[in-house]
């Protein structure tokens, strides 16, 4: 197990330095001249040149990279163009709202998305399955960024149940964080819950028909620990693979709904950003992404071999 | 003395896309207690069927009829909660594939603690412990340690091993083997088999041992079933039938010499030309008929029944060759 995980870490960290060097190529192959683009109304050569060096601009790549590389090593992201902020303190603001988002978006998801699968696995040919493979089919086609639209309208300001928008901080006051994100995590969660309840319900059947279930049963163990456990256990594997794949999209998502909901959080930062073209902001924000991406990854790996034991091994092999 | 396990005119039938299937039709017989019989015959003959029915344990396409009485209980109608309270304590089975009939996300030691615990309520580290001793009494060198691994760890032959200590774990009446040794090594089969007479001779455990096998059945069994399309066409005491096979079946599974079987070391049944019919009702005649050499008119137009004793046949034209001596 010890070997797996610094196998994994080593792997993320050569990801990490490839990603690194993307962002910042890509960043620098953008169209136009970030110090054009910085001068704005005063671009006498002169006021260009002091740009330029302020920004480091003027020198070669290689020293540029390794300045970004060496600062952002140490914590240190620059400040925003447009306001001065740090570029760090705009990151540490937002992204707490954004992880809580997704987590509890994610939580949701594999509530309603394992417990749907299983009891259309379990109750297979009945109504509860035929009302789940339609409830699926809904929250996979009806584009979500609708979904929260009507959720607004309908729960939020005609009814009342739910903020419409605006964010609490959860330390400031946990109900009324909790009371501000669940419906944005609701909506969020909701293709990612469409996409779980199908792969726990045919990975479900799959191990339901399983040699090892007929085990189970001829040991006499109840229906919950034949279904709850035996075949759960297995079909996890399958499921948190999926949710790995879809967390991609799970973090674009968040872009969306954090705009509706007007959220203060990454996705705003963002979006923000690429509008005022603040490259040190964005820069920061896809370095950040990425490596956020890299992180669950190694999560989902771990939490992977931890569901099941022949991964593990195979790795201390 | 008293059987703990009879069968009575068992009979199954599966609905299928296709129409019904017969697969098993009013099979009878007994065990008693400490012994191991045998029901041979070819594949898709009705024995897995047969084996699953008595606990319950066919899907819910199957319609059951007959009797099971496991100790004088009824098992055919009884309810679930009675099934899961026999099933893994009174009645415990060994699978054929010991590669998939342990769960592969669990480690062996939990795989037997749960029964223990399910059926005797012992708590963690006393089942933990029973464990252990299960291992060593099937024979699993390194128990302590090897009561940690997960399946993939293990080989064949000590996943099968762990197949009958979680099977012998609530110390059960009727142990039931479906082709416990046909998915491994000859090698192998061999330390199973030794397991498997040890149970019986230290426990006590009754076995219904199915097998392709002929050697197996020559070294384990006290008797023997033969089945043929869902019937039992011949049963008797082991030496008896390998010696004076009555039935043509049974004479065609032993091959030309009877008493081939009775040293063989792993002898397969014999190749019968002709295929096992799959029945969608069963016919007034022997459904042997059209493979059978000594056919007479009779077979096709009536139904042979078990004849009664301790050597039964159901044959209108059974081979006799005992009367010459
Ligand atoms: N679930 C099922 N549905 C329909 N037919 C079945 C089912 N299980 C077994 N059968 C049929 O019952 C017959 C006996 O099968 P089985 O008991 O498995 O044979 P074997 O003697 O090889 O163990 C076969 O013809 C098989 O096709
Ligand atoms: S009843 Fe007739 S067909 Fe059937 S086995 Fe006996 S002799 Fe052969
Ligand atoms: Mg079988």
């Amino acid at each position: 197990m010890r070997r797996y995980l610094l196998n994994r870490l080593w792997q993320s960290a050569v990801t990490l330095v490839l990603a690194t060097i993307v962002v910042f190529a890509g960043v620098r192959a953008l169209p136009g001249d970030p110090a054009l683009a910085l001068a704005g109304e005063d671009r006498d050569p002169e006021s260009l040149r002091a740009i330029r060096q302020q920004y480091g601009l003027d020198q070669s790549w290689l020293v540029q990279f390794w300045q970004f590389v060496s600062h952002a090593a140490r914590g240190d992201l620059g400040e925003s163009i447009r306001t001065g902020t740090p570029v760090r303190s705009m990151i540490v603001s937002a992204l707490p709202v954004t992880i809580e988002l997704s987590v509890l978006a994610i939580l949701i998801a594999s509530v309603i998305g394992v417990g749907a699968g299983v009891i259309a696995a379990v109750r297979r040919g009945r109504p509860a399955e035929w009302a789940a493979n339609a409830l699926a089919l809904l929250g996979l086609s009806v584009p979500h960024f609708w979904l929260g639209l009507m959720a607004i309208l309908y729960l939020s300001v005609a009814l009342g149940l739910f903020p419409a928008s605006g964010f609490v901080p959860f330390f400031t006051d946990p109900v009324a964080n909790l009371h501000h994100l669940i419906l944005p995590a609701l909506i969020l969660g909701t293709g990612l819950s469409a996409v779980i309840m199908r792969q726990t319900r045919s990975s479900m059947l799959d191990a339901l028909s399983a040699d090892y279930i007929r085990t189970a049963e001829a040991k006499g163990l109840s229906p919950k620990a034949v279904v709850g456990k035996h075949a759960l256990r297995n079909s996890l594997i399958v499921v948190v693979t999926i949710v790995g794949l879809q967390l991609g999209a799970l973090i674009s998502g968040a872009v969306v709904t954090e705009r509706i909901f007007a959220l203060p959080g990454f996705g705003k930062l963002t979006v923000d950003a690429v509008f005022q073209r603040d490259y040190p902001v964005i820069q920061a924000v896809v370095l950040v992404t990425a490596t956020a991406y890299i992180v669950i990854n190694l999560l989902v790996d771990l939490l992977y071999s931890v569901i099941d034991p022949r991964i593990r091994v195979r790795g201390e092999a | 003395m008293k059987p703990v396990l009879a069968v009575k005119d068992l009979s199954v039938t599966f609905r299928t896309e296709d129409g019904p299937v017969s697969a098993v039709d009013r099979v009878s017989f007994e065990v008693t207690a400490g012994e191991v019989l045998a029901v041979v015959g070819e594949s898709g003959c009705g024995k897995s069927v047969t084996a699953m029915s008595i606990a319950g344990l066919l899907p819910r396409t199957a319609t059951v009829n007959g009797s099971v009485e496991l100790d004088g209980t009824e098992l055919i109608g009884a309810d679930k909660r009675t099934l899961r309270s026999i099933r893994g304590r009174e009645v415990a089975y060994i699978f054929q594939e010991p590669m998939t009939s342990l769960n592969p996300v669990f480690t062996v030691g939990h795989q037997i603690i749960e029964v223990l615990r399910t059926h005797i309520g012992l708590n963690r580290q006393a089942a933990h412990a029973r464990a252990i001793e299960l291992l060593k009494l099937v024979g699993i060198p390194s128990a302590e340690r090897r009561v940690g691994d997960y399946p993939h760890q293990l080989s064949g032959g000590m996943r099968q091993r762990v197949m009958i200590a979680m099977a012998v774990a609530c110390d059960p009446k009727v142990l039931i083997a479906d082709e416990p040794t046909t998915a491994l090594d000859v090698t192998i089969q061999a330390g199973i088999l030794d397991v498997l007479r040890g149970l019986r001779e230290r426990l006590g455990t009754s076995i219904v041992l199915i097998t392709h096998d002929l050697g197996v059945v020559a070294d384990l069994a006290d008797r023997v079933a033969v089945m043929y399309a869902g019937r039992v066409v011949e049963t008797a005491e082991v030496h008896d039938l390998f010696a004076h096979p009555e039935h043509p079946y049974t004479v065609g599974l032993l091959g030309a010499s009877p008493a081939a079987g009775r040293h063989a070391e792993s002898q397969r049944l014999n190749e019968i030309p002709g295929l096992v019919p799959v029945l969608t009702e069963q016919p007034d005649a022997c459904t042997f008929a059209d493979r059978c050499p000594r056919a007479i008119d009779t077979c096709t137009s009536s139904q042979p029944q078990l004849t009664d004793g301790p050597h039964r046949v159901a044959c209108w034209n059974p081979v006799r060759e005992r009367v010459e001596v």
